[in-house]
């Protein structure tokens, strides 16, 4: 970019800063998410009682300044045990999106790029895969394999996978006539040039949105698995196992059954508003 | 005739097969996974030889896993579902009066949630950017950011322990009138039809909108017509096929939420079952359960599509 250019953009847009304008609710957000990440990361050295351990003598205790958020089934500080169970729900869903993402991104570019029988051939069998409803299919390979935390990362990362490849690779179609690729491709570069270096940088900004929206469903279907007793196996409790766990105290209302629902919803709200006020330059995917 | 649309519809049906076919084969091999021999673990402490291999036989476990396939798809077309690995009962017995019960919570949550749910989706896609529209929208994306079991779990503290109107749990084999029939829906159905109308409304809203924006909407505007004569002449007629198609995706919804209700409520529907199946992984039960699953799936959105080609003006 020449110094001219760059002058002339500062002084046009002076007020907001890298040329995006962001929002509050965005940006509020943004802080949720960020503060629920670090709690997955430091959740054992914030957490005020340690996480197994049966504190009170009661169950189902209520909210007190000695465990904020009451206490489960067993007595056990239900604070701690969200907050350790951040680990799980962000980790799990999070190693999952990433599972996901790669792969529908790269087979989506890479049925774009070739075409042809490749890509009829895949695209038909991810859409036949899409017609399973995502907890059946869940339950189904649960069923089969069992479940531990790598099953359910993999089992997870299978079910989304089609949703990206089918969007990555409608972007990617409309990218794949530009000029540009056709010089590559006239070029002599190879497909993983094709993808990596022309492709990708075009398609990179609703992808990323894309992800987002990923990350709730998987959130979400993560949750339903683990609240159905098939997700996250006791001693350890993802957040919707945490329901499941405290759903005795349901007909009493207990905190301990409010309290990791309103953790999961705070995490998917936020990560909805997020891209939902992402600027439109990231989100629009009309534009290159 | 018109034959673009009878080919389209035709090539529709055929996918919609094909899929059917490709998702059976998708089950059966999933579930085929499983480590272990079937005939063992079924035998269990009895596991002599001679009985693994007599077994193994009548099952046709010593054939290859593709033509055990082929029989099981034979089977399924003629109504056959097979034997439960558990209790030894023709799953067709199993299924029967669960499948009732399921299709009873469906049909009421259909009912009710599909004239609210189009009324406000219409509504808010007409007062577009006003504060009703505002409302409507927050609320949809709410309930659709949070897991069924949020709304079902908030739902019963709300109605079931502040209100005091209704029992949190539902056995439906108790019911004797139709006040006690309706204590045993209500739960069940207000959850689901809260997941279900968040999907349509938004989706109705969508559909609408986007005839709202089309050129002979605003020709509509621009030689007078008044706003309502606009929506309700102009607009709505040919946002039918949309909407309809928004229904049908959105009761596809019903499927992967009524798992959650059923488990939640104690519902003896077909979900439950297939749940308690899973945990005593009882294979032809949770084939049998996940393959009516996904003909339901793939009816409502081959239904969808159908209208949507069907309605679609460009091609009469």
């Amino acid at each position: 970019m020449t110094t001219s250019l760059s002058l002339s953009n500062t002084q046009k847009a002076r007020p907001r800063r890298f040329g995006y304008r962001i929002s509050v609710v965005g940006a509020v957000s943004f802080l949720i998410i960020a503060a629920w990440a670090l709690v997955a990361v430091f959740a054992p050295y914030i957490a005020p009682h340690p996480v197994g351990d049966i504190v009170d003598f009661d169950f189902f205790g209520p909210m007190s300044a000695q465990f904020p958020l009451g206490t489960d089934y067993l007595g056990r500080d239900m604070l701690s045990r969200i907050l350790l169970g951040a680990r799980y729900t962000v980790g799990i869903s999070l190693a999952a999106v990433c599972l996901a993402c790669f792969c529908g991104v790269t087979l989506g570019m890479a049925a774009a790029v070739i075409g042809g029988w490749f890509d009829r051939v895949l695209s038909r069998m991810l859409d036949a895969l899409t017609s399973i409803p995502s907890k059946i299919l869940a339950l189904v390979i649960v069923a089969a394999v069992g479940t531990s935390i790598p099953i359910l990362i993999v089992t997870l990362a299978v079910i989304y996978t089609p949703g990206c490849y089918r969007f990555a690779r409608a972007l990617a179609v409309n990218i794949n006539t530009m000029d540009y690729v056709t010089v590559a491709r006239a070029r002599g570069e190879g497909l993983g040039y094709l993808i990596r270096s022309e492709i990708l940088p075009g398609i990179i900004g609703p992808v990323l949105a894309d992800f987002g929206l990923r990350f709730v469903f998987i959130v979400l279907l993560l949750s339903s698995m683990s609240f159905l007793g098939l997700g996250v196996q006791p001693p350890f409790a993802d957040w919707g196992a945490l329901v499941k766990e405290n759903i005795g105290g349901l007909s009493f209302a207990a905190p301990a059954v409010v309290f990791p629902s309103i953790a999961i919803a705070t995490l998917t709200i936020s990560v909805n508003l997020l891209i939902d006020n992402l600027p439109q330059k990231i989100r629009d995917r009309s534009e290159q | 005739m018109n034959s673009p649309i009878l080919n389209l519809v035709a090539e529709r049906i055929v996918v919609a097969v094909v899929t059917l076919l490709f998702v059976a084969f998708t089950i059966f091999f999933a579930t085929e996974m499983l480590p272990g021999d079937v005939a063992e673990i079924l035998l269990g402490q009895a596991a002599t030889p001679e009985a693994v291999a007599g077994l193994r036989a009548a099952m046709n476990l010593d054939q290859p896993a593709f033509l055990r396939f082929i029989y099981w798809i034979g089977n399924l077309f003629t109504g056959d579902l097979g034997v439960s690995y558990v209790n030894k009962m023709p799953i067709s017995d199993l299924i029967g009066g669960r499948l009732v019960n399921s299709l009873k919570l469906a049909s009421v949550t259909a009912a009710i949630s599909v004239p609210i749910a189009l009324t406000l989706g219409i509504t808010a896609a007409i007062l577009r950017g006003t504060f009703y529209d505002r409302i409507v929208s927050i609320f949809t994306i709410a309930v659709i950011s949070v897991p069924e079991f949020m709304v079902a779990t908030l739902s019963v503290i709300v109605f079931a322990v502040y209100l005091g109107w209704l029992p949190a749990l539902s056995m439906a084999n108790e019911v004797t009138s139709i006040g006690g029939l309706l204590k045993v829906f209500a739960m069940p159905v207000i959850t689901l039809s809260f997941v279900i109308s968040a999907q349509m409304i938004r989706m109705t809203r969508a559909a609408v909108l986007e005839t709202l924006s089309t050129a002979y909407v605003e020709m509509a505007l621009l030689k007078g017509a008044s706003r309502r004569r606009m929506v309700l002449r102009h607009a709505l007629p040919n946002a039918l096929g949309p909407i309809v198609n928004a229904v049908a995706l959105s009761l596809s919804y019903l499927l992967g939420g009524v798992i959650i209700v059923e488990t939640i409520f104690n519902y003896p529907g077909i979900a439950k079952l297939m749940l308690d199946a899973v945990s005593t992984r009882d294979l032809p039960l949770i084939q049998s359960c996940a393959m009516i699953f996904c003909l339901g799936y793939l009816l409502l959105i081959t239904i969808a599509d159908l209208v949507a080609i069907v309605s679609n003006p460009r091609l009469q």
